[in-house]
């Protein structure tokens, strides 16, 4: 059963996810190349996380440990996009 | 895969001259104001601050090295008439650096099409912004699957 608090200690149950920020300069087509080339996403699903960027501000790209999700912001951040990490709620 | 680089002379010049420059300036650090673009926090949150220190030390400089590899790859081929896929990588990235350096210098907006006077003291940087992001698409087309 689950009780108030027990998810605060049991953290490496929540995965990291790590979020791609909207911003005015990076070419709509280079965030879509660097989605399929970075996490090997399909064209379709590139795509289809750029304009959520593009549209809704933002769009979570990955999720894992902690490890995981500060390799694909440091990936991402080579590339330069605006990305960020964090727990998932 | 290869390829072929159509770039008049005067092109080739800007390409030379821009990288270096902001090699210049990354000799500064992350630290820099029109650099933060290319540095963005890893956290979002406050309350992992402590998180956020520990990722800058740890992956701070490698961060540095690769703008550094992207632009230094533009100076060294920047006379080629082709390039490898793996070095037209590196331009695409490295155009993309200096258009995230440049636009920021700006502020570029999402609707900025074109600067409405033709007088504006920005013309020349802006008229450099657009070339940049012309070649970068022109690049992107030429890598894509």
């Amino acid at each position: 059963m689950d009780e108030p608090g027990v998810d605060d200690v049991t953290e490496p149950d929540r995965p990291w996810v790590v979020i791609v920020w909207n911003d005015p300069i990076n070419l709509m087509s280079y965030v879509t190349f660097v989605f399929q080339k970075l996490f090997g996403y399909s064209k379709e699903k590139a795509t289809k996380l750029m304009l959520d960027v593009h549209h809704k501000g933002r769009a979570v790209v990955s999720s894992g440990t902690r490890e995981r999700a500060e390799l694909d912001v440091f990936r991402l951040h080579e590339h330069g996009l605006w990305a960020t990490m964090e727990h998932d709620k | 895969m290869t390829v072929r680089l159509p770039l008049g002379p005067e092109e080739r010049d800007v390409l030379r001259r821009l990288p270096q420059e902001l090699l210049e300036l990354l000799k500064g650090g992350p630290d820099e104001p029109a650099l933060r673009r290319l540095f963005p926090p890893a956290y979002a949150s406050e309350e992992t601050n402590e998180y956020e220190d520990e990722y800058r030390q740890l992956m701070g400089s490698d961060l540095v090295e690769r703008h550094r590899v992207a632009l230094q790859t533009v100076l060294d081929t920047v006379d080629a008439r082709e390039l490898t896929e793996e070095q037209a990588h590196l331009w695409m990235i490295a155009l993309n650096e200096l258009r995230l350096v440049l636009g920021t210098t700006l502020d570029v907006q999402e609707d900025d099409e074109e600067l409405e006077d033709p007088n504006d003291p920005r013309a020349p940087a802006y008229g450099l912004y657009q070339y940049l992001t012309y070649l970068q698409g022109w690049l992107i087309d030429q890598l894509e699957p």
